[in-house]
């Protein structure tokens, strides 16, 4: 198979516009919230689960003919978690600080349902190749929506924008004191857990409407 | 230990109120939307909810404090006083969990067939809530005791409960309204759940 053929393409393509995990599939929502706080614990969440969604793609999909269909939920769950706790150490011995404030969702990916949902509904279907453009493309997509949603809460919230670094993130820029003296606020309910709710319930109206899908209810 | 019950009460409080799983901490949120829909399977869902955190919150915090932890198998002899074995805690918790929730399942196919009947399909689901192995990692966390554990493990059960019926109420209530049709579902059940969060945060001062 040709890796970017145009149905490789559509696998990568697809979850991150018209079926997004996120804000179509409705799938891992959890972990999108709690981590946008700030702009650099969504970027590096986005590794994490990118990294877990690949490798447990490619492992379920290569074992797929030897798991019983009773028991697939245990294993999933199993290979989920292995490769979790790998991240989880990987964290804690290179980037301590992050971890520190990632605190529980670093663990709390094993029930991200993004990674459950694609394992049950694509890897255990399909070949280790499409299953890993699979665990890349619905990756991204979640990567995306959560980048988003945290730009915009740290912005208009704590008017910083942080990148990652080594320690406790590097502050990319930040709202000058003039804008302060002027008058300018932060929206301290951006911050709050109400805030997360309303900028992703925003973001998922306006790529609704940006490519025109909607629900049946 | 001054005031036993009032320490486990504030905890309850705590978890149920002010520190809502769901709305403040945002575990559990894809059942949460999933279900949210009608009203009877909201109440089932959290029921289940319920059970199965007051069980595996202390059956975890056994396992953690006896077999995982630093230092935790000393009980075994002097030799293996210094074994960490912290970062074998997603596994285990995760397993009991899955494994709890198979025995609640079948515990109540045999008991309470009425039960079973109204829980059942939501039973299976409730392995991979996020709130149920959230509620054993913040208890590690926070370092509680055992009955700290069950007692935490409960309201957060309770909290849970509460916030999904009334998304449910009211978003059945919405059937009614006119909403931009793009924004209808998920979309809306966000914002909804943004203003539940604000309502629930009006607790936050309360100091106990």
């Amino acid at each position: 198979m040709e890796l970017f053929n145009s149905e490789s393409k559509k696998i990568i393509n697809d979850p991150i516009n018209v079926n997004n995990p996120i804000s179509l599939q409705v799938l891992g929502i959890c972990s999108a919230l709690a981590v946008t706080i700030r702009l650099d614990q969504a970027i590096i969440m986005t590794l994490a689960v990118i990294f877990v969604l690949c490798s447990s793609n490619v492992i379920l999909s290569l074992i797929r003919d030897y798991i019983p269909a009773r028991v697939r939920i245990v294993i999933m769950l199993s290979v989920i978690a292995s490769l979790v706790s790998v991240v989880d150490e990987l964290l804690k011995a290179y980037l301590y600080d992050m971890s520190k404030q990632l605190s529980v969702f670093v663990g709390l990916i094993i029930t991200n349902c993004i990674i459950m949902g694609r394992a049950e509904a694509f890897a255990l279907k399909n070949g280790p190749s499409k299953a890993f453009l699979d665990g890349l493309g619905n990756g991204l997509g979640y990567g995306m929506i959560i980048i988003i949603v945290s730009f915009f809460r740290e912005l208009f919230g704590a008017g910083t924008i942080t990148l990652p670094d080594g320690g406790a993130g590097y502050v990319l820029w930040r709202i000058p004191e003039a804008w302060y003296a002027a008058g300018y606020e932060n929206i301290g309910l951006l911050v709050l857990s109400p805030g997360a709710f309303f900028i992703l319930g925003l973001v998922i109206w306006g790529q609704r409407e940006w490519f025109g899908l909607e629900e049946d209810v | 230990m001054m005031n036993g019950l009032e320490h486990y009460l504030s905890i309850f409080t705590k978890a149920v109120f002010i520190e809502n799983i769901v709305l403040a901490y945002f575990l559990g949120l894809c059942s949460f939307l999933a279900i949210s829909k009608k009203i009877d399977a909201s109440v089932g869902i959290g029921m289940a909810v319920v059970v199965v955190l007051t069980i595996t919150a202390p059956i975890n915090w056994f396992l953690y404090e006896f077999l995982l932890d630093k230092g935790a198998l000393a009980w075994l002899g002097e030799d293996f006083a210094n074994i960490d074995l912290s970062f074998l805690k997603l596994i285990v918790f995760i397993s009991v969990i899955a494994a709890m929730v198979q025995l609640v399942e079948m515990f109540m196919e045999r008991f309470s067939q009425s039960l079973y009947n109204s829980l059942g399909i939501f039973l299976p689901l409730i392995a991979v809530n996020c709130s149920i192995l959230g509620g054993s990692l913040f208890m590690v966390e926070r370092e509680y005791t055992v009955i700290e554990t069950m007692v935490y493990g409960f309201g957060s059960g309770v909290g849970f409960f509460l916030a999904i019926v009334a998304l449910a109420s009211v978003r059945y209530r919405l059937h009614y309204s006119n909403i931009p049709v793009r924004l209808r579902g998920v979309g809306m059940a966000m914002l909804l759940t943004g203003l539940l969060s604000m309502a629930f945060m009006a607790f936050s001062g309360i100091d106990l």
